[in-house]
This record gives structure tokens, sequence and C-alpha cells, in this order.
């Protein structure tokens, strides 16, 4: 294990270093260079004329400037990146890729009623669809029942709504548990969604340790980016490390934590800072499951990733297979860790939802298209592909369904996954991904200088940073030095409207009914005995909460009920002033 | 004495052609990544600007705005409550006697729900890919 002060600098200095000296043939790489100044000036100098064009500068979202052309001099790490399935992973987590498996289609679906998305979710399943994933809507999110004042106009709004485990075990009627995997798109309340998701396991005789799926439960991107929190972070964090410890124990299969870029690219931050905060959440925590007493080589597996997948093609795969070579260097030298099986970053993705436009929407499925080729180049473990009308609304079932088949056509058609990683050794690619390594380290660096992720997101810098670049971004797109098709260019005057998707508003009133007989229908006094459990064990910093909220939620105290006992416990988050 | 109090009055005129606008989201959604932007692009064409942070309720948004003396508020949404919590902030406003603040509406909002916000007293309904220039004029417009 290397002394791990200074551990960021001094693998910012190792990559730099690396630029300078080359370790192959020093004569050789002379002897091209000299070939490179000599190509410049006899064959692409008298092309371009010096034209305008050739000359303005060229960059990706992270501000790397982009050369004109890229050779073996740019790169001088191919031999330390040869094999896929071998450390340092750059080049894919397994050795065979998709020749062995495809990647799952994995569409985020969840609106109205569980009834609703129990439908939905049977449709997708019939469709091919090889993996289950359940977007809430907000008061789930927030942990407010469909019947509070707040969630007035916004249940069953932009996901499915959950206010107790008789609605989680509507939503998973007739789905065989046993055989799926199912994502769960929750984070403040993720513990307990974890709960009622096993607890219906256990109502159907399945047993939870056979379960297989992912919670998001990624509370820190949720401070930076997201923002549907509850509490404060260290006590979100303390729930985290209970669940960390209870699913190690009693869920071996169950993904605890995916750790997610997808938000903090979403509210806009870029390439380089997505990597870099998602990284950095990472290691905070493995930290925690330290803390908690766990060894990274048991509990690492269980982590898993989530990044966009946006526009920027060659920058986008660069940032997934840097990902992985982070990862696996830092657990391996920073941490010590010796298990090969424990340093593999395993991830999904979704294509960009910012990126899609309001303006002929249709072109919005060439743009997810790309974005996808470009995850699948990448090394992706699931994928979920946006609907061309998700700019106006949710996904229609019509629109959804061309989402899928795009998946369908890169890996049927399209021939990518013969071969593993098919792009790795250009020139540009594997220049991109260092450089979006080295960009990473240095934001480490930053955010330990700051005192770690949780300092700096209650002092506001990663808020700040994001909503800095995002308004960067406007402004380019404002002054056309960023084009986007159908907004900033070949815009036309008038929009033909597109067939949506409408949720009603009998969403709420079907779950304020049901909540109704619930409450009336449960034994009131188990409910009050176990929230007051619950109460002392949150307020009990050494004991594992993940017992008392199995408890509750098999009590029928509905989701409010439980994270207001939190609220009560340990107050409510307010975000610094970002603006 | 008349003099200095000339002088204030003439000061206090001038900062009232400083447009003072509230930007907020009313209701459970943080897809904060737009409002953000657009403080900043409402700051940089010198308006005075309030951010209310996240999760303000409707009624909320009215008290800030009324607090606060503003011209205008700019609420977006992006989680399909539009309908419900635009007419909302409307209503407080109106419950306090407050007919002259604009209230400017923004986000993912279906074309033919435009229609009926604007019968409520909502303006613009910008949608996705509008540029901050359309927004600061029609704010400009809407308080004169």
């Amino acid at each position: 294990m290397q002394e791990t002060k200074n551990y960021w600098k001094v693998k910012i200095n190792e990559i730099t270093e690396k630029k300078s000296t080359n370790q192959d043939s020093e004569d050789q790489l002379k002897q091209i260079k000299d070939r490179i100044k000599k190509w410049e000036k006899d064959v692409l100098e008298p092309w371009t004329d010096n034209s305008a064009d050739h000359n303005k500068i060229y960059q990706t979202t992270s501000d790397i400037n982009v050369k004109n052309t890229y050779t073996m001099a740019d790169v001088d790490n191919l031999s330390q990146n040869l094999f896929p399935g071998d450390f340092p992973y750059t080049r894919g987590p397994y050795p065979n890729m998709y020749r062995g498996k495809k990647w799952t289609m994995r569409m985020f679906s969840g609106f109205g009623t569980p009834e609703d998305t129990n439908k939905r979710l049977k449709y997708l399943i019939e469709n091919g669809q090889t993996g289950l994933s359940i977007a809430f809507d907000m008061p789930t999110l927030y942990g407010y029942d469909a019947d509070n004042k707040r969630s007035i106009g916004e249940v069953g709004k932009c996901g499915c709504n959950i206010s107790s485990l008789k609605d989680m075990e509507i939503l998973f009627n007739e789905i065989p548990l046993r055989d799926v995997s199912t994502s769960m798109t929750i984070n403040a309340p993720a513990s307990i969604l974890t709960a009622m998701y096993a607890s219906v396991a256990i109502k159907n005789n399945i047993p939870i340790n056979e379960l297989r799926g992912t919670v998001q439960t990624d509370i820190l991107k949720e401070y930076i980016a997201q923002k549907e929190w509850t509490y404060p972070p260290k006590n979100h964090m303390r729930i985290i490390r209970d669940m960390m410890e209870y699913c190690t124990k009693e869920m071996p299969k169950w993904n605890y934590i995916s750790i997610s870029g997808y938000h903090i690219r979403e509210a806009g931050s870029n390439a380089v800072q997505e990597l870099a905060f998602t990284l950095a959440n990472g290691f905070t925590y493995l930290e925690l499951g330290k803390q908690a007493g766990l060894k990274i080589e048991e509990f690492a597996p269980r982590l898993s990733f989530f990044f966009n997948s946006t526009m920027n093609f060659f920058e986008e795969i660069a940032k997934f297979r840097a990902a992985r070579r982070i990862w696996a260097t830092v657990l391996k030298e920073k941490y010590g860790v010796e298990d090969n099986k424990a340093l593999i970053l395993r991830f999904h993705t979704q294509t960009s939802g910012a990126s899609l436009t309001w303006q002929q929407p249709m072109n919005n499925i060439v743009r997810t298209a790309i974005e996808a080729l470009a995850a699948v180049l990448g090394g992706t473990q699931s994928l979920h592909t946006n609907s061309y009308d998700e700019a106006w609304a949710l996904p229609t079932e019509e629109a959804v369904k061309v989402a899928l088949r795009t998946q369908q056509i890169i890996a049927e058609e399209t021939g990518v996954t013969s071969t593993v990683d098919p792009l790795g050794g250009s020139y540009y690619l594997e220049c991109l991904t260092n450089e979006l390594e080295e960009g990473a380290y240095r934001y480490f660096d930053k955010i330990e200088e700051i005192g770690g992720v949780i300092n700096a997101i209650e002092e506001g810098y990663l808020q700040k940073e994001i909503a800095e670049t995002a308004y960067r971004n406007q402004l380019q797109i404002e002054k056309e030095k960023e084009i986007i098709v159908g907004v900033n260019k070949y815009n036309e005057t008038e929009e033909k409207p597109i067939k949506i998707l409408k949720v009603d508003d009998k969403a709420q009133e079907i779950q304020i009914e049901r909540l109704k007989k619930i409450k009336n229908e449960r034994n009131n006094d188990r409910v009050k005995e176990t929230l007051a459990n619950l109460r002392r064990t949150y307020e009990n910093d050494e004991k594992n909460c993940m017992y008392d909220t199995l408890k509750a939620v098999q009590a029928y105290a509905t989701l409010q009920e439980i994270v207001d006992v939190g609220r009560d416990v340990f107050g409510e988050w307010k975000e610094p002033q970002i603006f | 004495m008349e003099r200095t109090a000339n002088f204030l009055r003439v000061e206090k005129m001038s900062e009232k052609t400083k447009i003072r606008i509230l930007v907020a989201k009313p209701g459970l959604d943080a897809h904060d990544r737009g409002i953000l932007v657009l403080c900043k692009a409402l700051r940089d064409a010198g308006m005075d600007v309030i951010y209310s942070g996240l999760l303000p309720t409707p009624e909320q948004v009215a008290k800030i705005a009324i607090d606060e003396d503003v011209d205008a508020i700019a609420l977006s949404l992006h989680n399909g409550a539009h309908l419900t919590a635009f007419p909302e902030v409307k209503k407080h406003l109106e419950d306090k006697g407050m007919y002259n603040i604009a209230v400017i509406g923004g986000g993912i909002i279906p074309e033919e729900d435009k229609k009926e916000l604007e019968n409520k007293g909502i303006s613009g309904n910008f949608g996705p890919g509008t540029s901050m220039e359309t927004i600061i004029d029609h704010i400009k417009k809407m308080v004169k």
C-alpha cells in the first residue's frame, strides 16, 4: 500500500512526467516527432493554408484541446493497458465482454399508481427487456405520502408512487422476483424501499439472499446534483452504513449503492467533473464501509456505478475507460486491495436526457443511438436509452419501444460486439483517456484539500463548480459556439405537436383512498410500537437501523411515517447558498 | 435638508428601474440546472435576483415575493405539477391583493397546458431550448 498522504499529488506527477519522457525508445520517439514536424510543415500547412477553420480551437466538453491528428507520440502507456479483464481494466471488466454476455437492456420506467407501472413492466418484459428499472415520483423520492399536502399534483407524475408496503406488493404482482434483477432509483428513502422489496419477497417465500438488483442509495450525488434529500449528510451516511452492513450479511446479491455520475452530468457538469465527483463519492463510500468494519474485498463488488452518455462521442468512451482504470488503480494502490475481483468497476449507463431537444423531437432518436453506441464502445454492463419524446413528457409506450429497439439494433446488427474494446489503441481515444484520468486526479486532490466530499458539499464547492459549467455551456449555445441542431441551427418556425403520455390526477385519488384503507385495516398499536423502536435505533448511532426499518415496513407503517421519525431525530437538510 | 431628501428620491428611482425578480421552483422538484443558469443570466442582464432555494411551497413562494417586494416571479417546474403549482402561487398573491407582480412560467410544459396557464395569469411558459435572451425580453415586457 502506498503512503496515502499526498497520494493524489503523486499520481498527478506520475501522469505528467510520463508525458515528457516516453519509456519506449527515446530515439524512436524523437524520430517520430521529427517526422510529425516535417509532415505538419510539408503536408498539413500547405493543405490548410492557415485557414480560419484550421486555426479554430477545438475542445471537448472538459476544455481538453483536440489536435488535428494524433499519433503514437501522444500515447505512451499502451503496453500497460493491453488486455480486457486484466488490471487496470481500461479495456473492459471481462476478458470476452459482449461475446460472453450482452449488456442488460434496462429501461427505466414508472408512472401513476403501482398498477400502472406493473402493467408497463410486464409490457417491457414481453418485448425482450432483460432487467427491471423503476422510477418513483417526487413524493416517494422525498419521503412524503400521497395524502400529504406537499404531494398535491405530484402523485404518479414522474414515476410510480409508493406510500406503503401494500403499493410495493402491487408493483411486483406476478413478476417473478427470483428470476428478475430489479433496479430501483431511490436515494434518500433507499433503506425503506429495500426493506419493502425484501418484505415482498419474504411474503412470497423467496429467500432474500437470492434477490438480485440494485438500489441507487447514492445520497452524496443528491447533495451535489439531483437534490432529493431529507436529512443532513452525516445522518444519511449513517443509514447507508447500516444498509451496507445489513445487505453484505443478508442480501449478498443486492447491489446496495449505485454511485451515480448521471445526475452530476445532467445538472450541467462536464465529462471530467462527472468522472471525478462520482469516483470521489465512490471513495467516500469505501471509507464508510471500512468504518462499519467491513472488508473492502467483501463489499466493493456490491458497489456499482451509473454514468451518463452524452453527445461528445469520443470523450464519453474515454470517460468510461478512465473510470475503470482509476477505480482499479486507487483501490489497489491507496486502499491496498489485493483481490482482483474487488477492483473491477462495473457500470450502468443512461443516455443523456439533457441532450434531448424539445424542438424536432424525432432527431432525439439519432442522438440517443449515438450516445448508446458510445456506452457500448465504453464497455457498459447495462443500458437505458431515452425516448425521443422525453423533452415533452414521460414517454409513451411507442416511444419507449423505439428506444429499446435502438439498443437491439446496436447489439444485433452493427457488429460492434464482435471484438472487445474495438477502439482500444486509437491514438486519440487513448490520449483522451489519459487526459480525463489526469483531470480527475486533479479534482481528487482539490476535494481532499477542502477536507473530503462531505465538507465540499457543506461548503457548496461541488454544486457551484457544476452550476458554473452549466452557465458557461448555456452562454456557448447562445453565442452559437456550440451547435444544437433544431435549437440554434437548422431550426424551424413551427413545431408539430407529438402524441404524449398524460398522467391524470386519478393516480392521486387512488393512492389516497388506498392509504385510508391501510390505516384502517392495519394494527395501529403495532405501527406505533415499531416506529418507537425505530426512533430509539435512530438515536443510537451504534445500532443498525435496518432491522427496525423492516419491522415498521411489515407492520404497514407508511413511507412518510417512517421518514418522519428520521426528520424528527436528524432534522432536515438545508442547502448552502449556491447562487 | 430638502436637497438630501430629493437626492435620496432620485437614488430610489434609479434603483426602481432595476427589475427585482424572484426565481423559484414551487414544489417537490429539484431539477435546478435551468433555474440556476437563469439566475446567473438575469443577474448578468442587470436584474436584482432572489433565488428561493429548493422546495418552497407555492404559498412560501408568494410570501417571499411579497416580503422582497419583487416586480416579477420566474417559476420553473420539470415534474409535471405546473398546472397545480403555478396557479397556486398566483392565487396566494391575489389573496394578498398583489395583482401587479408578473408571474412567468417555464419548464417541461406541454403545448396544450400553456393556454390554460395563460388564462390563469401565468405568461411565458417557456419550454426547453428557449434562449435566455427570449426570457429576459419577456420579463422586461411584463414588468414595464
